[in-house]
């Protein structure tokens, strides 16, 4: 459904007159070349800390945002050029849900009028019943029943919960062929949380929807996703089937992310991530491989060549000169033992 | 000994509805040299019991019942006229009042015998002339329980408006106030939810923390600064960054300053609100670690206050779990997670995704958290809960005791927790 080739945006920051007349222009790098496929009825996950690019990924694949490079074929077509009533269509066919249900919602808009926005954007249909139907429809779909009930409510008269729900029927209305997800349950509590990510998943199967699910939290995407796709500093560093990046991690960061994620379970022992420093600022990225300066086994060659994503084993990529070769993926012995020479390095940044 | 002990707190807002009941009879304590987790979602009462805790509610909060000790000296009580009037309201007899009483009379006895009575004198001596007025309606004869009730309250009223009056009141609220700064930071500390913002971006990290230093304790500049570059190792950075102003800082580093500016004034109890909610999961394990061992190195007791269950699981020796204003589970932290006997907490461990293990179908807890200011009557979980019966609609449940320190609010916690109901 999706092929994404060599994907990026870079924000131009402030210079100054002076900075541009001396060519001294500099860039965030929020999405540095990414290249990825979606097959029709998948859920992608998309995982990272905050700014990897995993949520200007989400907006491009919308183009709410313009790439500055590379192509996105969309069933073939190249949504990177799309422009009038070609966009218009195209986005038609896409929706996006986003994180925070009490910034999303038109505090004044009845949850019937939020809901009905898209159909009247898109000319979907003149009569008001028509209208009301659909609009009714998708709320059930979302679990907001009886309908009836929550049509003329304002938002701030709703749980978080339900809000997320009405952002969820808002996107389903239109019937499209795709949703980008973006942190759609880290505002919600723990309770209601599971909730929306089953209610995402069944609409899935219902629907046959195609979904990018892009989240911080390494649990929830695990639950959600089909494949991940690890991001580090606009890159990903690491695309696999959901299970076999959470029991076989190959990149030394997914290593380190998997291993610093609390387990709720008391008894469970986990090691210390040996990752050093902090992330480098996405302006001026690090030579050669980017998560150099903060790998435990760096070699001279990752400070000098950048690493291309490669298939390591079938359908498992990763972006590392080692990948494969260094740490024992997934296994928390691997991590405890050797972790504590890496601390006092770590103590002092 | 508990090193904190919360007995019986009510903490109500005021809002237009009418009262948010953000925590109501909440039992609690804190052990030396142990760490707590309280757990619960947002608007469960966890945020609202610290900063009761410290007195650092905003104007329109009240306590109504309750008191708060530590090291076993009074901290702070519900005023005696708030306590009353609440038993009155929530048809308490003249048994019930007579009782209050007895329990008040008692501690008042052993609170003028501590070190904190000569701060807190004015408040002890307004309820002891409280107790005497109300003691002198009980004793009046011949009135049936109505007409000694409003008896009653036209004493509380009456005492009430005499300490809201200028005088009274300043030497009220002072001893109160005299009686905090004598604890907040010195004894306990507090590590804010959100990092990012408890730093005042116009001063230096470093005379942040000075200022705490400068307010609590009697140091020289030289031994001020020392001791702040002993922090900063203290918490792995580099002392010189104690000059640098908070935008200078990332977040995991900003962090850390705080947990520094909690730690200054060598406290016996740490309170951590969120501590690690806004940072990104690497930085997140190294806060937590840090912590744990800060713990240990230093015998600290903590409460560290989260909705994140699993981070509970990493720090904490024992877990106390808060639903709508209420503890509804509380015990050793491997018991609770191992069999939980409430069905919020069933619920609460069984809607957590986890990466380690096969993966599970996580099940949700229906519907959404009741308003707290008209609760649902029984049960407050009633509503959501799967187990529920007549009797949860109808009566409070109390805590029972399932097993050694562990118990439940729930009218079937032994059945649910000898896996007779499941």
């Amino acid at each position: 459904m999706w092929d994404v080739r060599g994907l990026r945006k870079l924000f131009p920051l402030k210079s100054g007159i002076l900075g541009s007349l001396l060519g001294r222009e500099q860039y965030v790098h929020a999405v540095d070349g990414i290249s990825f496929k979606i097959k029709k009825g998948e859920i992608l996950g998309i995982v990272g800390e905050s700014g990897c690019g995993k949520s200007t990924t989400g907006r491009l694949l919308v183009r709410l945002e313009d790439p500055t490079e590379g192509s996105m074929l969309f069933h073939g077509d190249d949504i990177a050029a799309l422009k009038g009533s070609t966009l218009r269509d195209f986005r038609r066919r896409v929706q996006m849900i986003f994180q925070d249900p009490y910034e999303s919602l038109n505090p004044r808009f009845t949850v019937m009028d939020a809901v009905a926005e898209p159909l009247i954007v898109h000319g979907v249909t003149d009569s008001i019943e028509a209208r009301e139907d659909l609009v009714a429809r998708a709320l059930e779909h979302a679990e907001l029943h009886p309908a009836a009930d929550f049509e003329y409510r304002y938002p701030h008269e709703l749980s978080g919960g339900q809000r997320q729900r009405v952002a969820i029927a808002r996107a389903i209305v239109l019937q499209p062929e795709f949703i980008v997800a973006d942190e759609p349950v880290s505002m919600l509590d723990v309770s209601i949380r599971a909730g929306v990510m089953n209610l995402l998943l069944r609409l899935r199967d219902e629907f046959h929807l195609t979904l990018v699910f892009i989240s911080h939290d390494v649990g929830v995407t695990r639950y959600m996703s089909d494949r991940i796709a690890v991001m580090y500093l606009g890159r990903i560093v690491e695309l696999a089937s959901a299970e076999e990046v959470i029991q076989n991690p190959l990149h030394p960061y997914t290593q380190a992310l998997l291993t610093s994620v609390p387990v709720p379970d008391p008894k469970f022992q986990r090691g210390r991530a040996k990752i050093i420093g902090e992330l480098p600022s996405p302006i001026d990225l690090p030579s050669g491989c980017t998560f150099h300066p903060r790998c435990p086994y760096v070699q001279e060659i990752c400070r000098t060549t950048k690493p291309e994503l490669r298939e390591i084993t079938p359908g498992h990529f990763a972006e590392c000169h080692f990948a494969g070769e260094v740490g024992i993926a997934g296994s928390p012995e691997m991590a405890s033992a050797p972790s504590m020479s890496a601390e006092p390095e770590a103590r002092a940044t | 000994m508990a090193l904190l002990e919360i007995s019986n707190l009510r903490t109500y807002y005021r809002v237009r509805k009418g009262e948010v009941k953000a925590v109501d009879g909440v039992d609690f304590h804190a052990d030396r040299g142990r760490t707590v987790g309280l757990v619960g979602e947002s608007g469960c009462g966890k945020t609202t019991l610290a900063f009761g805790i410290l007195q650092l509610l905003p104007y329109n909060a009240r306590i109504v019942t309750g008191e708060v000790r530590f090291n076993d000296e009074l901290v702070f009580r519900a005023p005696l006229t708030n306590e009353l009037s609440y038993y009155l309201e929530h048809d308490g007899g003249p048994a019930v009042v007579d009782a209050v009483l007895a329990r008040r009379k008692q501690a008042l006895d052993r609170d003028r015998t501590t070190q904190a009575a000569d701060v807190l004198g004015p408040l002890l001596q307004e309820e002891a002339y409280l107790i005497e007025d109300v003691e002198k309606v009980l004793a009046e004869d011949g009135r049936d329980a109505e007409a000694t009730k409003t008896a009653l309250a036209r004493v509380i009223d009456r005492r009430a408006r005499t300490m809201n009056r200028g005088f009274t009141r300043r030497a009220l609220r002072r001893s109160m106030e005299n009686r905090m700064s004598n604890l907040r930071w010195s004894e306990i500390s507090m590590i804010f939810q959100g990092a990012m913002n408890a730093f005042n971006p116009v001063y230096r990290i470093g005379d942040q923390i000075e200022e705490a230093l400068e307010a609590h304790l009697d140091l020289t500049p030289e031994e001020r600064d020392k001791r702040i570059q002993e922090l900063f190792s203290l918490v792995g950075m580099r002392p010189e960054r104690a000059k640098g102003y908070p935008h200078e800082f990332s977040g995991g580093m900003k962090q850390r300053a705080m947990i520094a500016m909690a730690l200054a004034c060598k406290p016996d109890l740490v309170i951590a609100d969120e501590p690690t909610t806004a940072l990104d999961v690497i930085m997140q394990d190294r806060i937590l670690a840090e912590i744990r061992d800060l713990q240990q190195e230093l015998n600290l007791s903590m409460i560290i206050i989260t909705h994140d269950i699993s981070v509970v699981a990493e720090v904490s020796d024992r877990i106390v779990i808060m639903y709508a204003g209420e503890i509804v589970e509380e015990g050793p932290i491997v018991a609770v997670f191992e069999r939980p006997a409430h069905p919020y907490a069933i619920g609460l461990l069984g809607a957590f995704p986890s990466v380690k293990g096969p993966k599970k179908k996580l099940e949700a807890i229906p519907g959404s958290p009741p308003d707290l200011v008209n609760p649902p009557p029984g049960c407050r979980f009633h509503p959501r809960c799967r187990f529920a019966q007549d009797i949860c609609q109808r009566v409070v449940p109390q805590l029972v005791e399932v097993d050694k320190g562990h118990s439940a609010r729930c009218h079937f916690a032994k059945e649910i927790f000898t896996g007779v109901m499941a």
